[in-house]
Protein backbone atom coordinates (compact mmCIF):
# COMPACT_ATOMS: atom_id res chain seq x y z
CA UNK A 1 0.00 0.00 0.00
CA UNK A 2 2.61 2.69 1.17
CA UNK A 3 4.70 1.29 -2.28
CA UNK A 4 1.85 1.85 -4.41
CA UNK A 5 1.54 5.72 -2.97
CA UNK A 6 5.24 5.99 -3.35
CA UNK A 7 4.76 5.10 -7.06
CA UNK A 8 2.25 7.21 -7.22
CA UNK A 9 3.27 10.26 -5.71
CA UNK A 10 6.62 9.66 -7.69
CA UNK A 11 4.29 9.88 -11.23
CA UNK A 12 2.58 12.57 -10.40
CA UNK A 13 5.13 14.79 -9.78
CA UNK A 14 6.90 13.21 -13.21
CA UNK A 15 4.01 15.02 -14.79
CA UNK A 16 4.42 18.01 -12.81
CA UNK A 17 7.93 18.93 -13.03
CA UNK A 18 8.22 20.24 -16.71
CA UNK A 19 5.37 22.99 -15.56
CA UNK A 20 6.83 23.08 -11.66
CA UNK A 21 10.23 24.01 -12.79
CA UNK A 22 8.97 26.97 -14.74
CA UNK A 23 6.77 28.30 -12.44
CA UNK A 24 9.04 28.19 -9.76
CA UNK A 25 11.57 29.99 -11.57
CA UNK A 26 9.43 32.45 -13.87
CA UNK A 27 6.51 33.31 -11.05
CA UNK A 28 7.00 32.30 -7.56
CA UNK A 29 10.92 33.31 -7.43
CA UNK A 30 10.34 36.69 -8.78
CA UNK A 31 7.03 37.09 -6.96
CA UNK A 32 9.09 36.34 -3.41
CA UNK A 33 12.49 38.47 -4.75
CA UNK A 34 9.61 41.41 -5.63
CA UNK A 35 9.19 41.16 -2.00
CA UNK A 36 12.68 41.54 -0.91
CA UNK A 37 13.61 43.90 -3.29
CA UNK A 38 11.02 46.27 -1.60
CA UNK A 39 13.08 46.60 1.01
CA UNK A 40 16.30 47.13 -0.76
CA UNK A 41 17.84 50.13 -2.42
CA UNK A 42 18.65 47.93 -5.14
CA UNK A 43 18.89 50.17 -8.38
CA UNK A 44 19.35 49.49 -11.89
CA UNK A 45 23.26 49.12 -11.43
CA UNK A 46 22.84 46.60 -9.42
CA UNK A 47 21.77 44.46 -11.76
CA UNK A 48 24.96 42.28 -12.79
CA UNK A 49 25.01 41.99 -8.59
CA UNK A 50 21.66 41.79 -7.49
CA UNK A 51 22.91 40.38 -4.11
CA UNK A 52 25.21 43.09 -3.12
CA UNK A 53 22.75 45.82 -2.02
CA UNK A 54 21.73 47.14 1.36
CA UNK A 55 18.91 46.57 3.35
CA UNK A 56 16.78 49.18 4.16
CA UNK A 57 13.53 48.01 6.26
CA UNK A 58 10.27 49.87 5.04
CA UNK A 59 11.95 53.14 4.19
CA UNK A 60 10.84 52.31 0.39
CA UNK A 61 7.45 52.06 2.18
CA UNK A 62 7.79 55.25 3.40
CA UNK A 63 9.36 57.47 1.18
CA UNK A 64 6.70 56.06 -1.24
CA UNK A 65 3.83 57.13 0.51
CA UNK A 66 5.32 60.20 0.95
CA UNK A 67 5.62 61.05 -2.92
CA UNK A 68 2.00 63.01 -3.23
CA UNK A 69 2.50 61.90 -6.89
CA UNK A 70 2.01 58.02 -5.56
CA UNK A 71 -0.63 58.85 -3.69
CA UNK A 72 -2.16 60.48 -6.41
CA UNK A 73 -1.40 58.00 -8.84
CA UNK A 74 -3.28 55.55 -6.35
CA UNK A 75 -5.93 58.18 -6.27
CA UNK A 76 -6.86 58.06 -10.06
CA UNK A 77 -6.83 54.06 -10.05
CA UNK A 78 -9.00 54.44 -7.46
CA UNK A 79 -11.43 56.93 -9.42
CA UNK A 80 -10.90 54.81 -12.42
CA UNK A 81 -11.94 51.57 -10.36
CA UNK A 82 -14.73 53.03 -8.62
CA UNK A 83 -16.46 55.39 -10.98
CA UNK A 84 -15.18 52.87 -14.30
CA UNK A 85 -16.23 49.36 -13.38
CA UNK A 86 -19.55 49.80 -11.78
CA UNK A 87 -20.29 51.74 -14.97
CA UNK A 88 -18.92 49.19 -17.13
CA UNK A 89 -21.09 46.72 -14.52
CA UNK A 90 -24.55 48.78 -15.28
CA UNK A 91 -24.02 48.42 -19.35
CA UNK A 92 -22.87 45.33 -19.66
CA UNK A 93 -25.84 43.90 -17.51
CA UNK A 94 -28.03 46.01 -19.82
CA UNK A 95 -26.80 44.28 -22.90
CA UNK A 96 -27.06 40.92 -21.02
CA UNK A 97 -30.62 41.63 -19.85
CA UNK A 98 -31.45 42.37 -23.60
CA UNK A 99 -30.35 39.60 -25.35
CA UNK A 100 -31.36 37.25 -22.72
CA UNK A 101 -34.76 37.06 -24.72
CA UNK A 102 -35.43 37.04 -28.38
CA UNK A 103 -34.55 35.39 -30.99
CA UNK A 104 -31.55 33.14 -30.40
CA UNK A 105 -29.56 33.39 -33.71
CA UNK A 106 -30.11 36.70 -33.83
CA UNK A 107 -28.83 37.40 -30.51
CA UNK A 108 -25.78 35.28 -30.91
CA UNK A 109 -24.58 37.46 -33.82
CA UNK A 110 -25.16 40.91 -31.27
CA UNK A 111 -23.19 39.19 -28.68
CA UNK A 112 -20.36 38.54 -30.88
CA UNK A 113 -20.93 42.23 -32.27
CA UNK A 114 -20.36 43.87 -28.50
CA UNK A 115 -18.08 41.14 -27.40
CA UNK A 116 -15.70 41.97 -30.31
CA UNK A 117 -13.84 45.17 -28.89
CA UNK A 118 -12.55 42.64 -26.27
CA UNK A 119 -10.14 40.51 -28.56
CA UNK A 120 -8.80 43.52 -30.01
CA UNK A 121 -5.64 44.62 -28.79
CA UNK A 122 -5.45 47.57 -26.20
CA UNK A 123 -2.74 49.34 -27.86
CA UNK A 124 -4.45 49.49 -31.03
CA UNK A 125 -7.66 49.94 -29.55
CA UNK A 126 -6.04 53.06 -27.76
CA UNK A 127 -4.29 54.63 -31.07
CA UNK A 128 -7.91 54.09 -32.56
CA UNK A 129 -9.68 56.14 -29.96
CA UNK A 130 -6.41 58.92 -29.87
CA UNK A 131 -7.48 59.68 -33.13
CA UNK A 132 -11.38 60.03 -32.46
CA UNK A 133 -10.72 61.76 -29.10
CA UNK A 134 -8.48 64.36 -30.74
CA UNK A 135 -9.08 68.30 -30.90
CA UNK A 136 -10.10 68.00 -34.77
CA UNK A 137 -11.31 64.29 -34.26
CA UNK A 138 -14.63 62.56 -35.34
CA UNK A 139 -16.36 62.89 -31.92
CA UNK A 140 -15.79 66.66 -32.05
CA UNK A 141 -16.53 67.04 -35.52
CA UNK A 142 -19.97 65.26 -34.56
CA UNK A 143 -20.79 67.17 -31.52
CA UNK A 144 -20.06 70.41 -33.77
CA UNK A 145 -22.85 69.20 -35.71
CA UNK A 146 -25.53 69.49 -32.68
CA UNK A 147 -23.89 72.59 -32.21
CA UNK A 148 -21.91 71.81 -29.04
CA UNK A 149 -18.20 72.58 -28.90
CA UNK A 150 -16.48 69.64 -27.55
CA UNK A 151 -13.01 69.80 -25.29
CA UNK A 152 -9.64 68.54 -26.32
CA UNK A 153 -10.70 65.49 -24.16
CA UNK A 154 -6.96 63.83 -23.71
CA UNK A 155 -5.39 66.97 -23.02
CA UNK A 156 -7.70 68.49 -20.55
CA UNK A 157 -7.10 67.47 -17.01
CA UNK A 158 -10.95 67.52 -16.76
CA UNK A 159 -12.00 65.14 -19.60
CA UNK A 160 -8.81 63.24 -20.28
CA UNK A 161 -9.33 60.46 -17.32
CA UNK A 162 -12.80 60.26 -18.18
CA UNK A 163 -12.39 59.39 -21.76
CA UNK A 164 -10.40 56.42 -20.55
CA UNK A 165 -12.84 55.41 -18.54
CA UNK A 166 -15.40 55.41 -21.50
CA UNK A 167 -12.95 53.62 -23.96
CA UNK A 168 -12.10 51.00 -21.67
CA UNK A 169 -16.04 50.32 -20.64
CA UNK A 170 -15.92 50.17 -24.53
CA UNK A 171 -13.65 47.44 -24.85
CA UNK A 172 -14.38 45.29 -21.72
CA UNK A 173 -18.00 45.53 -21.39
CA UNK A 174 -18.25 42.40 -23.73
CA UNK A 175 -16.59 40.24 -20.98
CA UNK A 176 -18.87 41.21 -18.32
CA UNK A 177 -21.85 40.60 -20.82
CA UNK A 178 -20.89 37.56 -21.20
CA UNK A 179 -20.64 36.28 -17.68
CA UNK A 180 -23.93 37.98 -16.98
CA UNK A 181 -25.83 36.14 -19.51
CA UNK A 182 -23.96 32.67 -18.44
CA UNK A 183 -25.91 33.63 -14.84
CA UNK A 184 -28.86 35.13 -16.23
CA UNK A 185 -29.60 31.52 -17.86
CA UNK A 186 -29.41 29.90 -15.07
CA UNK A 187 -32.43 31.34 -13.41
CA UNK A 188 -35.14 29.19 -13.30
CA UNK A 189 -37.77 30.29 -16.04
CA UNK A 190 -40.72 29.17 -13.17
CA UNK A 191 -39.75 31.46 -10.78
CA UNK A 192 -40.05 34.07 -13.42
CA UNK A 193 -43.13 32.94 -14.84
CA UNK A 194 -44.90 32.63 -11.53
CA UNK A 195 -44.00 36.32 -10.94
CA UNK A 196 -45.61 37.15 -14.09
CA UNK A 197 -48.35 35.27 -12.87
CA UNK A 198 -49.17 37.25 -10.30
CA UNK A 199 -49.08 40.49 -12.42
CA UNK A 200 -45.22 41.27 -11.06
CA UNK A 201 -44.32 44.32 -14.43
CA UNK A 202 -41.04 43.89 -15.92
CA UNK A 203 -39.06 45.95 -13.90
CA UNK A 204 -40.73 44.60 -10.92
CA UNK A 205 -39.64 41.07 -11.55
CA UNK A 206 -35.96 42.09 -12.78
CA UNK A 207 -35.60 44.39 -9.31
CA UNK A 208 -37.12 41.87 -7.27
CA UNK A 209 -36.03 38.07 -8.91
CA UNK A 210 -33.63 38.32 -11.60
CA UNK A 211 -31.23 41.21 -9.65
CA UNK A 212 -30.93 39.33 -6.15
CA UNK A 213 -30.52 35.68 -7.91
CA UNK A 214 -27.76 37.31 -9.89
CA UNK A 215 -25.53 38.75 -6.88
CA UNK A 216 -23.18 36.04 -6.89
CA UNK A 217 -22.93 36.66 -10.57
CA UNK A 218 -22.20 40.24 -10.39
CA UNK A 219 -19.73 39.82 -7.76
CA UNK A 220 -17.79 37.32 -9.87
CA UNK A 221 -17.76 39.69 -12.49
CA UNK A 222 -16.81 42.60 -10.32
CA UNK A 223 -13.81 40.55 -8.61
CA UNK A 224 -12.79 39.41 -12.61
CA UNK A 225 -13.13 42.48 -13.92
CA UNK A 226 -11.65 45.10 -10.93
CA UNK A 227 -8.46 43.08 -11.04
CA UNK A 228 -7.82 44.50 -14.90
CA UNK A 229 -9.01 47.65 -13.83
CA UNK A 230 -6.72 48.07 -11.00
CA UNK A 231 -4.19 47.70 -13.43
CA UNK A 232 -4.47 50.11 -15.85
CA UNK A 233 -1.58 51.14 -17.66
CA UNK A 234 -1.25 50.80 -21.72
CA UNK A 235 -4.40 53.12 -21.87
CA UNK A 236 -2.80 55.66 -20.41
CA UNK A 237 0.65 54.87 -22.34
CA UNK A 238 -0.22 55.24 -25.42
CA UNK A 239 -3.39 57.85 -25.25
CA UNK A 240 -2.05 60.49 -22.78
CA UNK A 241 1.23 59.07 -21.37
CA UNK A 242 0.05 59.77 -17.97
CA UNK A 243 -0.96 63.39 -18.54
CA UNK A 244 -2.03 65.92 -18.71
CA UNK A 245 -0.52 66.97 -15.57
CA UNK A 246 -0.51 63.32 -14.30
CA UNK A 247 -4.29 63.86 -14.54
CA UNK A 248 -4.13 60.04 -15.85
CA UNK A 249 -1.29 58.57 -14.25
CA UNK A 250 -2.00 55.49 -13.00
CA UNK A 251 0.00 52.89 -10.22
CA UNK A 252 0.48 50.82 -13.00
CA UNK A 253 2.32 53.74 -14.72
CA UNK A 254 3.70 54.73 -11.19
CA UNK A 255 5.52 51.47 -11.38
CA UNK A 256 6.82 51.37 -14.51
CA UNK A 257 8.15 55.21 -14.52
CA UNK A 258 9.61 54.30 -11.26
CA UNK A 259 11.36 51.07 -12.91
CA UNK A 260 12.64 53.49 -15.90
CA UNK A 261 14.54 55.90 -14.16
CA UNK A 262 16.05 52.07 -11.98
CA UNK A 263 14.93 52.43 -8.86
CA UNK A 264 13.80 48.80 -9.14
CA UNK A 265 14.07 49.43 -4.89
CA UNK A 266 11.41 52.20 -4.83
CA UNK A 267 9.52 50.17 -8.11
CA UNK A 268 8.98 47.02 -6.21
CA UNK A 269 7.35 48.48 -3.44
CA UNK A 270 4.86 50.39 -5.16
CA UNK A 271 4.15 47.11 -7.20
CA UNK A 272 3.80 45.06 -4.01
CA UNK A 273 1.27 48.00 -2.73
CA UNK A 274 -0.86 47.36 -5.76
CA UNK A 275 -0.76 43.52 -5.37
CA UNK A 276 -1.66 43.65 -2.05
CA UNK A 277 -4.50 45.74 -3.24
CA UNK A 278 -5.64 43.68 -5.69
CA UNK A 279 -5.18 40.69 -3.48
CA UNK A 280 -7.23 42.10 -0.98
CA UNK A 281 -10.20 43.22 -3.17
CA UNK A 282 -10.36 39.59 -4.78
CA UNK A 283 -10.42 38.16 -1.40
CA UNK A 284 -13.26 40.52 0.12
CA UNK A 285 -15.57 40.16 -2.57
CA UNK A 286 -14.50 36.29 -2.61
CA UNK A 287 -15.71 36.48 0.94
CA UNK A 288 -18.95 38.27 0.01
CA UNK A 289 -19.43 35.69 -2.31
CA UNK A 290 -18.71 32.88 0.04
CA UNK A 291 -21.02 34.27 2.60
CA UNK A 292 -23.85 34.39 0.35
CA UNK A 293 -24.31 30.75 -0.69
CA UNK B 1 -59.63 20.32 -23.91
CA UNK B 2 -59.51 19.62 -27.64
CA UNK B 3 -62.94 21.12 -28.29
CA UNK B 4 -62.05 24.67 -26.95
CA UNK B 5 -58.65 24.01 -29.06
CA UNK B 6 -60.41 23.58 -32.06
CA UNK B 7 -62.81 26.64 -31.07
CA UNK B 8 -60.22 28.78 -30.52
CA UNK B 9 -58.46 28.21 -33.81
CA UNK B 10 -60.93 29.84 -36.11
CA UNK B 11 -61.15 33.31 -34.03
CA UNK B 12 -57.24 33.42 -34.22
CA UNK B 13 -56.91 33.42 -37.97
CA UNK B 14 -60.27 35.90 -38.24
CA UNK B 15 -58.26 38.58 -35.86
CA UNK B 16 -54.63 38.00 -37.92
CA UNK B 17 -52.42 40.03 -36.10
CA UNK B 18 -51.50 43.19 -37.28
CA UNK B 19 -47.98 44.22 -38.90
CA UNK B 20 -47.19 46.29 -35.88
CA UNK B 21 -48.23 43.15 -32.88
CA UNK B 22 -46.30 41.09 -34.97
CA UNK B 23 -43.16 43.67 -35.20
CA UNK B 24 -43.82 43.74 -31.40
CA UNK B 25 -44.09 40.16 -30.49
CA UNK B 26 -40.44 39.45 -32.48
CA UNK B 27 -38.77 42.26 -30.42
CA UNK B 28 -38.48 44.76 -33.19
CA UNK B 29 -38.11 47.37 -31.58
CA UNK B 30 -35.23 46.33 -29.28
CA UNK B 31 -33.00 45.22 -32.54
CA UNK B 32 -33.77 48.55 -34.68
CA UNK B 33 -32.11 49.15 -30.57
CA UNK B 34 -29.42 47.34 -30.45
CA UNK B 35 -28.65 47.45 -34.11
CA UNK B 36 -28.07 51.44 -33.68
CA UNK B 37 -26.25 50.72 -30.81
CA UNK B 38 -24.16 48.12 -32.86
CA UNK B 39 -23.13 49.98 -35.24
CA UNK B 40 -21.88 52.81 -32.76
CA UNK B 41 -20.36 49.88 -30.97
CA UNK B 42 -18.13 48.73 -34.15
CA UNK B 43 -17.68 52.10 -35.75
CA UNK B 44 -14.39 52.74 -33.95
CA UNK B 45 -13.40 49.60 -36.08
CA UNK B 46 -14.68 50.99 -39.41
CA UNK B 47 -12.89 54.64 -39.01
CA UNK B 48 -9.84 52.86 -38.34
CA UNK B 49 -9.86 51.06 -41.50
CA UNK B 50 -11.20 54.03 -43.25
CA UNK B 51 -8.32 55.86 -41.38
CA UNK B 52 -5.74 53.55 -42.47
CA UNK B 53 -7.14 53.50 -46.17
CA UNK B 54 -6.58 57.55 -46.42
CA UNK B 55 -3.61 59.33 -47.58
CA UNK B 56 -1.33 61.12 -45.03
CA UNK B 57 -2.57 64.82 -46.33
CA UNK B 58 -6.10 63.53 -46.05
CA UNK B 59 -5.93 62.04 -42.80
CA UNK B 60 -5.68 65.76 -41.66
CA UNK B 61 -8.26 67.29 -42.98
CA UNK B 62 -10.92 69.55 -40.26
CA UNK B 63 -13.22 68.10 -40.90
CA UNK B 64 -12.58 64.78 -41.45
CA UNK B 65 -13.66 63.11 -44.61
CA UNK B 66 -15.73 59.99 -44.37
CA UNK B 67 -14.92 57.81 -47.04
CA UNK B 68 -11.22 58.11 -48.63
CA UNK B 69 -11.52 59.97 -51.63
CA UNK B 70 -8.37 58.44 -53.02
CA UNK B 71 -7.92 55.30 -51.52
CA UNK B 72 -4.20 54.05 -50.78
CA UNK B 73 -2.71 50.78 -49.49
CA UNK B 74 0.24 53.16 -49.04
CA UNK B 75 0.35 53.21 -45.30
CA UNK B 76 0.14 50.11 -45.22
CA UNK B 77 3.45 49.26 -47.77
CA UNK B 78 5.00 51.52 -45.42
CA UNK B 79 4.77 48.72 -42.51
CA UNK B 80 5.53 46.30 -44.88
CA UNK B 81 8.61 47.85 -46.65
CA UNK B 82 10.16 50.48 -43.82
CA UNK B 83 8.51 49.48 -40.69
CA UNK B 84 9.80 46.03 -40.66
CA UNK B 85 5.91 44.64 -39.87
CA UNK B 86 7.39 40.87 -41.19
CA UNK B 87 9.16 41.52 -38.80
CA UNK B 88 7.10 41.98 -36.01
CA UNK B 89 4.82 39.99 -36.99
CA UNK B 90 6.52 36.87 -36.84
CA UNK B 91 7.73 37.40 -33.30
CA UNK B 92 4.25 38.14 -32.13
CA UNK B 93 3.17 34.95 -33.96
CA UNK B 94 6.47 32.36 -32.69
CA UNK B 95 5.72 34.39 -29.09
CA UNK B 96 1.99 33.57 -29.08
CA UNK B 97 2.30 30.24 -30.58
CA UNK B 98 5.00 28.11 -28.64
CA UNK B 99 3.15 30.16 -25.17
CA UNK B 100 0.36 28.16 -26.07
CA UNK B 101 1.20 25.14 -27.34
CA UNK B 102 3.36 24.91 -23.82
CA UNK B 103 0.56 25.63 -21.85
CA UNK B 104 -1.47 22.99 -23.54
CA UNK B 105 0.95 20.52 -22.82
CA UNK B 106 2.81 21.99 -19.10
CA UNK B 107 -0.61 22.37 -18.31
CA UNK B 108 -2.68 19.61 -18.97
CA UNK B 109 -0.14 17.56 -17.24
CA UNK B 110 -0.34 18.98 -14.16
CA UNK B 111 -3.95 19.14 -14.43
CA UNK B 112 -3.72 14.99 -14.93
CA UNK B 113 -1.80 14.87 -12.01
CA UNK B 114 -4.06 17.05 -9.81
CA UNK B 115 -7.13 15.73 -11.19
CA UNK B 116 -6.45 11.64 -11.14
CA UNK B 117 -3.49 10.97 -8.92
CA UNK B 118 -3.59 10.90 -4.93
CA UNK B 119 -0.21 11.74 -4.47
CA UNK B 120 1.89 13.98 -1.11
CA UNK B 121 2.20 17.72 -1.69
CA UNK B 122 -1.01 17.31 -4.53
CA UNK B 123 -2.89 20.30 -1.90
CA UNK B 124 0.09 21.99 -1.95
CA UNK B 125 0.64 22.05 -5.05
CA UNK B 126 -2.54 23.34 -6.35
CA UNK B 127 -2.99 25.77 -3.60
CA UNK B 128 0.44 27.49 -4.98
CA UNK B 129 -1.25 27.13 -8.36
CA UNK B 130 -4.41 28.95 -7.08
CA UNK B 131 -3.01 31.45 -4.79
CA UNK B 132 -1.05 32.75 -8.16
CA UNK B 133 -4.22 32.91 -10.17
CA UNK B 134 -4.74 36.57 -9.19
CA UNK B 135 -1.05 37.95 -9.22
CA UNK B 136 -0.56 40.48 -11.93
CA UNK B 137 2.20 40.89 -13.96
CA UNK B 138 3.24 44.27 -12.88
CA UNK B 139 4.01 42.48 -9.40
CA UNK B 140 6.78 40.26 -10.90
CA UNK B 141 8.37 42.13 -13.79
CA UNK B 142 10.76 44.02 -11.86
CA UNK B 143 12.82 40.71 -10.33
CA UNK B 144 12.13 38.77 -13.84
CA UNK B 145 13.78 41.51 -15.61
CA UNK B 146 16.52 41.16 -13.38
CA UNK B 147 16.74 37.02 -13.17
CA UNK B 148 16.04 37.26 -17.49
CA UNK B 149 19.32 39.82 -17.86
CA UNK B 150 21.52 37.64 -15.53
CA UNK B 151 20.41 34.80 -17.54
CA UNK B 152 21.68 36.44 -20.63
CA UNK B 153 18.36 36.03 -22.09
CA UNK B 154 16.78 39.66 -22.14
CA UNK B 155 15.66 40.28 -25.96
CA UNK B 156 15.53 37.18 -26.84
CA UNK B 157 12.53 34.45 -27.68
CA UNK B 158 13.52 32.97 -24.18
CA UNK B 159 12.89 36.01 -22.21
CA UNK B 160 9.34 36.70 -24.16
CA UNK B 161 8.09 33.23 -23.88
CA UNK B 162 9.82 31.59 -20.80
CA UNK B 163 7.30 33.73 -18.45
CA UNK B 164 3.98 33.01 -20.05
CA UNK B 165 4.16 29.15 -20.29
CA UNK B 166 2.91 28.78 -16.75
CA UNK B 167 -0.64 29.90 -16.95
CA UNK B 168 -2.58 29.13 -13.49
CA UNK B 169 -5.26 29.69 -15.11
CA UNK B 170 -4.45 26.56 -17.92
CA UNK B 171 -3.96 24.72 -14.84
CA UNK B 172 -7.18 25.10 -12.96
CA UNK B 173 -9.11 24.54 -16.43
CA UNK B 174 -7.44 21.07 -17.15
CA UNK B 175 -8.14 19.75 -13.70
CA UNK B 176 -11.31 20.87 -13.51
CA UNK B 177 -12.69 19.53 -16.47
CA UNK B 178 -9.89 15.77 -15.89
CA UNK B 179 -12.15 15.26 -12.60
CA UNK B 180 -15.11 14.58 -15.09
CA UNK B 181 -13.03 11.64 -16.78
CA UNK B 182 -14.43 8.28 -15.36
CA UNK B 183 -11.33 6.93 -13.43
CA UNK B 184 -12.69 3.42 -14.76
CA UNK B 185 -11.57 4.64 -18.06
CA UNK B 186 -8.15 4.82 -16.58
CA UNK B 187 -8.26 1.70 -14.86
CA UNK B 188 -9.08 -0.27 -18.02
CA UNK B 189 -6.18 1.51 -19.59
CA UNK B 190 -3.86 -0.24 -16.95
CA UNK B 191 -5.04 -3.45 -16.48
CA UNK B 192 -4.49 -3.48 -20.32
CA UNK B 193 -0.82 -2.61 -19.24
CA UNK B 194 -0.63 0.69 -20.23
CA UNK B 195 2.12 3.13 -18.94
CA UNK B 196 1.32 5.97 -17.01
CA UNK B 197 2.42 8.33 -20.30
CA UNK B 198 0.22 5.94 -22.93
CA UNK B 199 -3.27 6.16 -20.71
CA UNK B 200 -2.26 10.43 -20.54
CA UNK B 201 -1.76 10.71 -24.33
CA UNK B 202 -3.43 7.98 -25.51
CA UNK B 203 -6.86 7.95 -23.07
CA UNK B 204 -6.62 11.38 -21.37
CA UNK B 205 -6.28 13.61 -23.83
CA UNK B 206 -8.05 12.73 -26.40
CA UNK B 207 -10.66 13.56 -24.15
CA UNK B 208 -9.86 16.64 -23.64
CA UNK B 209 -10.16 18.48 -27.16
CA UNK B 210 -12.86 21.31 -25.45
CA UNK B 211 -10.58 22.74 -22.41
CA UNK B 212 -7.60 22.49 -24.39
CA UNK B 213 -9.09 24.39 -27.80
CA UNK B 214 -10.36 26.70 -24.72
CA UNK B 215 -7.30 26.89 -23.19
CA UNK B 216 -5.44 27.51 -26.82
CA UNK B 217 -7.48 30.49 -27.59
CA UNK B 218 -7.30 31.95 -24.23
CA UNK B 219 -3.08 31.52 -24.55
CA UNK B 220 -2.95 33.32 -28.02
CA UNK B 221 -5.04 35.52 -27.04
CA UNK B 222 -3.17 36.75 -23.98
CA UNK B 223 -0.04 35.98 -25.48
CA UNK B 224 -0.77 38.39 -28.76
CA UNK B 225 -2.03 41.28 -27.29
CA UNK B 226 0.23 41.16 -24.29
CA UNK B 227 1.97 44.73 -23.85
CA UNK B 228 3.58 45.28 -20.49
CA UNK B 229 6.80 42.62 -20.22
CA UNK B 230 7.25 42.71 -23.84
CA UNK B 231 7.88 46.25 -24.03
CA UNK B 232 10.28 45.83 -20.82
CA UNK B 233 12.13 42.68 -22.14
CA UNK B 234 12.08 43.76 -25.84
CA UNK B 235 15.09 46.11 -26.23
CA UNK B 236 15.78 46.41 -30.02
CA UNK B 237 13.56 46.48 -33.42
CA UNK B 238 14.32 42.71 -33.90
CA UNK B 239 12.77 41.46 -30.73
CA UNK B 240 9.66 43.92 -30.98
CA UNK B 241 6.29 42.11 -30.88
CA UNK B 242 3.41 44.13 -32.79
CA UNK B 243 2.18 45.98 -29.65
CA UNK B 244 5.19 47.10 -28.59
CA UNK B 245 6.18 48.44 -32.39
CA UNK B 246 3.10 50.17 -32.63
CA UNK B 247 2.61 51.64 -29.26
CA UNK B 248 6.57 53.15 -29.69
CA UNK B 249 5.86 54.33 -33.12
CA UNK B 250 2.55 55.79 -31.86
CA UNK B 251 4.45 57.52 -29.03
CA UNK B 252 7.44 58.65 -31.10
CA UNK B 253 8.05 61.82 -32.97
CA UNK B 254 4.97 59.95 -35.55
CA UNK B 255 2.43 60.18 -32.87
CA UNK B 256 0.05 62.58 -35.26
CA UNK B 257 1.10 60.93 -38.50
CA UNK B 258 -2.35 59.25 -37.94
CA UNK B 259 -2.89 57.15 -41.37
CA UNK B 260 0.16 55.12 -40.87
CA UNK B 261 -0.85 54.10 -37.12
CA UNK B 262 -4.32 53.89 -38.14
CA UNK B 263 -2.89 50.81 -40.53
CA UNK B 264 -0.29 49.30 -38.13
CA UNK B 265 -3.55 49.20 -35.61
CA UNK B 266 -5.65 47.35 -38.55
CA UNK B 267 -2.66 44.55 -39.09
CA UNK B 268 -2.60 44.53 -35.56
CA UNK B 269 -6.18 44.24 -34.98
CA UNK B 270 -7.02 42.12 -37.87
CA UNK B 271 -5.21 38.37 -37.57
CA UNK B 272 -7.10 38.36 -33.59
CA UNK B 273 -10.79 39.42 -35.34
CA UNK B 274 -10.44 36.81 -37.84
CA UNK B 275 -9.80 34.17 -35.13
CA UNK B 276 -12.34 35.49 -33.20
CA UNK B 277 -15.06 35.37 -36.23
CA UNK B 278 -13.47 31.68 -36.90
CA UNK B 279 -13.69 30.39 -32.84
CA UNK B 280 -15.86 32.31 -31.39
CA UNK B 281 -17.39 29.68 -29.48
CA UNK B 282 -13.72 29.02 -27.75
CA UNK B 283 -13.31 32.80 -27.14
CA UNK B 284 -16.66 32.69 -25.10
CA UNK B 285 -16.18 29.61 -23.31
CA UNK B 286 -12.92 31.20 -22.75
CA UNK B 287 -14.62 33.98 -20.44
CA UNK B 288 -17.71 31.58 -18.93
CA UNK B 289 -15.16 28.50 -18.10
CA UNK B 290 -12.67 30.95 -16.39
CA UNK B 291 -14.74 33.03 -15.11
CA UNK B 292 -17.48 30.55 -13.57
CA UNK B 293 -15.34 28.58 -11.25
Amino acid sequence: MKLARRRRTLVAWGFSLPFVIVFAIFMLIPLATSLVMSFTDITARDIQTPFNVNFMGLSNYFKLFRDPRYLHSLGTTGIFVVVGLPLTMVVALAFAVTLNKGLRHVNAFFRALFYAPVVASTVAVSVVWRYILQKDGLLNTLLAIIGVQGPDWLHDTRTALPALMVMTLWRNMGTLMIIFLAGLQAIPEEVLEAAEMDGASEWRKFRSITLPLLRPTLLLGAVLQSVLYLQFFEESFVMTQGGPLDSTLSASYYIYEKFGFGQYGMSSAASYVLFAIIALVSLLQFRILKSED
Amino acid sequence: MSTAAVTMSPEISENKPSLWTRFRKAHGITYVVLSLVGIIWVFPFFWMVLGSLKTQREIMAVPPTLLPKNPTLGNFTQWFTQLHFGNYFINSLVVAVVTMLGNLVFCSMVGYALAKIDFAGKNVLFLLVMVTLMVPSVATFIPLFVIISNLHMLNSYFALILPFLTQPIGVFLMRQFMQSIPDALLEAGRIDGAGELRIFFQIVLPQCKPPLATLAVLTFLSSWNNFLWPLVAAQSNKMYTLPVALSLYSTGQNATNYSVLLAGAVLVVTPILLLFVFLQKYFIQGVTMSGIK
